[in-house]
């Protein structure tokens, strides 16, 4: 695989891991055994019988018909939104939790954004009995009010990071704080395909479940394993990186990555990091950030909790840097107009993120026997509040 | 090359004391008044922070610390002609210590060059991992004459401080605890035994002992372990208090070197 990390934890020029010495041992005992666990086998059993019996996978992949009268091509949605927990987030926390468990692990720390890892995580850690702390940008806290009681009722600390801008990049600071002062019983579940080597590999593997089955439903669909185009919305790039995974070294499949233009790019409130960014190092990794001339992580802006981040995993910027991945971003307006399109046109309310990708549709002219695969990342239901404030319906 | 750090060492000199805190605060000029202050008092080395917008090495004195400094319009080449103007005076190894990031925006080279030009002796980058250094770092800081700083931690294993021992040419900052910055109270023993098992490991560069210093006690045990130690957050709760910088500064590394004042 062309694109895949190098033993030395880099994808081209980007990725490695940028931490401070108090990480390092938790740091290199996860790069030195997570393949050795994944992929044993009674860890691939329970891994994959949890996705089934638990998560609901496989996921539907759906011919979305009036959408694709709309656009002029066949389109399909790949039905993250239809996850138990409701987002993609979930195929990452079980494989983690699993992985936890094997490295003796009793508690469990992660940060979140717009709260579906939080719930993905608080999740499975009341699924196998382990103790969770859920660091959370205070900002967000208010703009996800669903999500934080969710983790309440799930058993789960939800603590405000009340440090910077309090919204995501600010929880994963706080989280690795508390990483770096409990090094020995805890594990943290990072949540999306950034962090330091291996996070993103490990990350983008659990993910690629989702381009596993999209090949195999196309198949089965269409006679043909291979899409024309594959849609997904870029955070960190978790979403887009499972869904992109199995299609990588095939270059005859357009990769199309949006990113949140928040009130415009050239706006100043704006999270679309590869138009915005230049490489530097956030969060253990170098990759692509959002930054000022002199070095300082700015402050991302983005209708969209799960997208209002300031860099993108490594993997990403490595494709961006490569031109294997097309990135194009949508502004909060053009998201929330694709999210109340779907809403109507397919009776499916998306999760803000995901209309991002479906806001990307329309800066494509397709041809009339084109494949598109939308991945839709999540559901709408923990945006409810943000759809009734922007009203237009 | 004459490099002050490793000429402090050599001299074989004891109960080091080197003191951090974050360039352009409590106000953007404090930074060289603290420095004439701090050498007046009795300071070994000087240890300047570099502030962050992202600063996950450090707990809340710092990171307070890091974005009132940034407010008040620090960045890295206004921190450098800070250094210079230092420098008109000061004696004492001046490092530069901070994330890696704003030092890799500047530029690797150039930066090398403009703080070796300014009178910067060493620089800490905690964040910069040992592989990255030797791939991109380490020729254009030895040809600089900089010397770099290694943390290492109560679980770093001893392969992994021996591998660290040998890439360093000055000292290494033996960090007290597993966790981020902060002003503490005494050790437990648990820590006194790490120190213990870094005093007989022989390393060839001295190390110093930081993170949960606070006072002349912490400082004067710290101190019979290694070559001395290093005080950052409690020297910085100091300041945030302060109504004259320059003698609180004088007064603070007063009263860590000598027990005379409580
Ligand atoms: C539904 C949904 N999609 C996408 C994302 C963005 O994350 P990533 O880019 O890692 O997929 C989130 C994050 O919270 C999310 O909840």
């Amino acid at each position: 695989m062309k694109y895949t990390v190098n033993e030395k934890g880099y994808y081209g020029k980007f990725g490695g891991a940028y931490i401070p010495e108090m990480l390092y041992p938790n740091v290199e005992e996860l790069r030195t055994r997570y393949l050795d666990i994944i992929y044993e086998e009674g860890f691939q059993k329970e891994f994959h019988k949890l996705l089934r019996d638990y998560v609901g996978r496989p996921t539907p992949l759906y011919l979305a018909k009036r959408l694709s009268e709309k656009y002029g091509a066949t389109i399909y949605l790949k039905r993250e939104d239809l996850c138990h927990t409701g987002a993609h987030k979930v195929n990452n926390t079980i494989g983690q939790i699993l992985l936890a468990k094997r490295l003796g692990k009793q508690k469990i720390i992660a940060e979140t954004g717009a709260g579906q890892h939080g719930v993905a995580t608080a999740t499975v850690c009341a699924l196998m009995g382990m103790e969770c702390i859920v660091y959370m940008g205070k900002i967000d806290m208010e703009r996800q009010r669903p999500n934080v009681e969710r983790m309440r009722i799930l058993g789960t600390t939800v603590v405000p990071a009340l440090s910077g801008s309090m919204t995501l990049k600010d929880a994963t600071n706080e989280a690795m704080r508390h990483w770096i002062n409990n090094p020995t019983d805890t594990h943290y579940i990072i949540g999306s395909v950034v962090g330091p080597h291996p996070y993103p590999d490990m990350v983008a593997r659990f993910q690629s479940v989702i381009s596993e089955e999209m090949k195999k439903q196309l198949q089965e669909e269409i006679g043909n394993p291979y899409p024309d185009y594959v849609f997904a919305c870029v955070g960190g790039g978790s979403n887009a990186a499972g869904a992109f995974y199995h299609f990588l070294d095939d270059e005859h499949v357009t990769l199309v990555a949006s990113e949140a233009a928040g009130k415009g790019v050239d706006s100043g409130e704006s999270a679309a990091t590869t138009a915005l960014g230049k490489p530097g190092v956030l969060h253990g990794s170098k990759t692509i950030l959002m930054q000022t001339e002199d070095g300082q992580v700015v402050e991302p802006y983005s209708i969209s909790a799960g997208l209002d981040y300031p860099g993108i995993g490594p993997i990403h910027a490595h494709l961006f840097d490569v031109g294997r991945v097309k990135f194009v971003s949508a502004t909060d307006d053009e998201a929330m107009n694709a999210g109340l399109e779907l809403s109507r046109m397919e009776g499916i309310i998306p999760a803000i993120e995901s209309a991002h990708a479906l806001a990307a549709l329309s800066q494509f002219t397709f041809e009339k026997d084109d494949v598109v695969v939308v991945n839709l990342s999540g559901r709408g239901d923990k945006d409810l509040e943000t759809y009734i404030r922007w009203g237009k319906y | 090359m004459k490099n002050r750090i490793k000429d402090l060492f050599a001299s074989g000199k004891g109960n080091i004391l080197s003191v951090y805190y974050t360039a352009g605060f409590p106000t953007f000029d404090s930074t060289a008044a603290i420095a004439t202050a701090l050498e007046k008092g009795g300071a070994d080395i000087i240890e300047i922070g570099i502030p962050y917008s992202d600063p996950v090495a450090d707990g809340p004195t710092i990171q307070e610390s890091n974005k009132i400094a940034l407010e008040n319009g620090v960045t890295l080449p206004k921190i450098l002609e800070q250094v210079k103007l230092i420098r008109k005076t000061v004696k004492i190894p001046i490092i530069l210590m901070g994330y890696v990031n704003p030092v890799m925006q500047y530029g690797i080279e150039r930066f090398a060059k403009d703080a070796a030009a300014a009178g910067v002796d060493g620089v800490i980058l905690p964040d910069l991992p040992m592989d990255a250094f030797l791939a991109e770092y380490k020729t254009t800081f030895e040809a600089a004459n900089l010397s770099n700083t290694f943390l290492i931690s109560p679980t770093t294993s001893e392969d992994r401080i021996r591998k660290i021992d040998n890439e360093t040419d000055g000292f290494i900052y033996a960090v007290s605890a597993s966790s981020i910055t902060g002003a503490k109270g005494e050790f437990a023993d648990t820590q006194l035994q790490y120190f213990d098992r870094l005093k007989t490991m022989k390393l060839k560069n001295p190390f110093l002992i930081g993170f949960g210093i606070s006072d002349h006690a912490t400082f004067a045990k710290a101190s019979s372990y290694g070559a001395g130690a290093i005080v950052g957050s409690a020297f910085i709760n100091v300041l945030k208090k302060s109504a004259n910088v320059a003698s609180d500064s004088e007064a603070f590394a007063v009263s860590l070197k000598n027990n005379s004042k409580s």
